[in-house]
């Protein structure tokens, strides 16, 4: 069902844990859908991600997806954080199954959630940071079965 | 894989090796097809008979009301399709509850866009259907009463014997799935006032893809499946002999060793159920604690998420399952718990694990091992356990 890089990062996850005092930590997700992930960053004077963990409630794609968003964003600077989007998530796991796209959204929203946070605590504004929605309640109808 | 702990015997067993052997012959020797005239037929069609003559000892049947079918989810909707075709002139209500397999969930919607009527009893927090709310839904116009003999996902069994007396009271059609039930524990077809029963044989150590339904004599549905003469004119198709002769032999096994296997599964499924509560913090127990299926537990973990864990379980050779294998395809928690009354946090964080009798003290003392580890590993990640933490302290 998975990629074997997917099954990696969710049985090896990198980054796992809590910083203390982060620059930056969010948290997206909705425990009624069975995601939830929060994201801390550590950002330096310069705007570069020197260190980021990461702690999640859900499947194993949501825990992948997580692993494979703060191996992407640490190194760079806030600006290029903002590029790690979903799709490039999903490419560097080898994609996921259809059913499991949401949870790379979760992790881009994890990421922005912590820049947000960032943000917010050094009065500063990034260029193309929105507010990110925090409480995602994925709506995906359920398939209408035919009869 | 080294070790293969297999506890997920409710989604389906290993055929035992006496089963296969007792169909070997069907599929190359005595291939021919049962409806046939000639004599090198009638071995089939002796042996068709034989097992049937098995399913109905063991339900207290008659062996003419056992119809083969190809498996559960078509006996379910034949018993609750055909009852509609059938009695629709004489009311258009059926009642069932919020708890069964989809085969009756998702036919009793269809039935609703047909124009019936469908009154979804609630459960307890046993999964135990409530009998005075079952006496208040029937109408006059009530023609069906379909609850489960045992639940698949929590192994609650329902009180049937009192549920069938309510339906007889009343003038009305009872029908069960007995699928996780039926070689399990016993069922007397009288004694419970059962009108139809579904059950299958790959439950039981019988092969996949053959089941059957009981159907009381004077029930008037009519065939699901148009085609044939067989199975009396109510289900036409070539029979499955290898299937029925399997299905037979497991039966018989299955009810030679009843008594043995509950009692031995009921010691281990106890001896599990007790580790994981003593051992295990935040962890609670679905369904019943005593009126359960011998062979199952079901567990759910707060502050986790079950696939992480099934497919950590998997790592170690462990095969469990997180709802029912059927509702895995779906992203909401399983309906079953969420009808028990648990919140979508914490049904998500289910595990069910079926054992059989080949299941070993052994096997269950590594499982619970392996599950402390896990269950810990997950929730040190666990976004939902560090907030928890942080509040008690």
């Amino acid at each position: 069902m998975y990629s074997e890089k997917v099954m990696d990062h969710f049985t090896n996850p990198r980054n796992v844990g809590e910083i203390e005092n982060p620059s930056g930590v969010g948290t997206v997700g909705n425990a009624k859908c069975g995601d939830i992930m929060r994201m801390y960053l550590n950002i330096d004077e310069n705007g570069v991600i020197k260190e980021a963990k990461f702690k999640t409630f859900g499947c194993g794609a949501a825990v992948a997806t997580s692993s494979m968003a703060t191996e992407l964003v640490a190194g760079k600077t806030v600006e290029e954080a903002l590029e790690v989007t979903n799709k490039a998530v999903m490419e560097a796991l080898d994609g996921l199954p259809p059913v499991k796209v949401h949870c790379s959204l979760l992790a881009e929203e994890a990421i922005h959630a912590a820049l947000w946070d960032y943000a917010v605590k050094n009065g500063i504004e990034i260029e193309g940071l929105e507010k990110p929605v925090t409480d995602i309640g994925e709506k995906e109808e359920a398939p209408v079965e035919e009869y | 894989m080294s070790r293969l702990i297999y506890l997920d015997n409710a989604a389906t067993t290993q055929v035992y090796p006496e089963v296969l052997d007792a169909m070997k012959p069907y599929f190359t020797e005595y291939y021919g097809n049962p409806s046939s005239v000639y004599s090198f037929a009638g071995e089939a069609n002796r042996e068709v008979l034989k097992s049937r003559e098995s399913i109905a000892a063991a339900l207290g049947a008659k062996t003419e009301e056992i119809y083969f079918t190809g498996g559960g989810s078509e006996s379910d909707n034949w018993a609750l399709k055909a009852t509609a075709e059938a009695y629709g002139n004489k009311g258009k209500h059926i009642i069932t509850t919020k708890i069964e397999h989809h085969a009756i969930l998702h036919t009793a919607e269809y039935l609703e866009k047909k124009g019936f009527e469908v009154t979804y009893l609630d459960v307890d927090e046993n999964g135990v259907v409530k009998l005075d709310e079952l006496k208040a839904a029937i109408r006059p116009d009530t023609i069906l009463i379909s609850v489960m003999t045992a639940n698949n996902e929590i192994g609650t069994i329902q009180p049937i014997a009192e549920i069938g007396k309510i339906a007889k009271e009343n003038g009305v059609l009872f029908h069960t799935d007995a699928v996780q039930a039926f070689g399990h524990i016993p069922i007397n077809v009288d004694e419970m006032n059962i009108d139809m029963l579904s059950a299958s044989g790959h439950k039981i150590n019988g092969p996949k893809g053959i089941g059957i339904m009981y159907i009381r004599k004077g029930v008037k549905i009519l065939s699901f499946i148009h085609g044939g003469a067989q199975e009396r004119q109510r289900r036409a198709g070539t029979h499955n002999v290898p299937g029925i002769v399997g299905f037979g032999k497991a039966i018989q096994l299955a009810t030679e060793e009843l008594d043995s296997r509950i009692k031995y599964e009921t010691e281990l499924r106890d001896y599990l159920i007790d580790r994981v509560l003593n051992e295990i913090p935040y962890v609670r127990l679905n369904g019943h604690r005593t009126d359960r299926l011998p062979n199952n537990a079901n567990f759910c973990f707060r502050f986790i998420e079950g696939e992480s864990l099934l497919i950590l379980l998997d790592e170690k050779g462990i095969c469990g399952s997180s709802g029912s294998a059927c509702t895995s395809g779906s992203l909401d928690p399983s309906h079953v718990l969420l009808a028990i009354g648990l919140p979508h946090e914490i049904a998500h964080g289910s595990l069910r694990l079926t054992l059989s009798e080949k299941t070993t003290k052994e096997d269950i003392d590594y499982t619970v091992d392996e599950l402390k580890k896990i269950i810990e590993r997950l929730r040190s990640m666990s976004p939902l356990y560090e907030d928890f933490l942080k509040q008690s302290k």
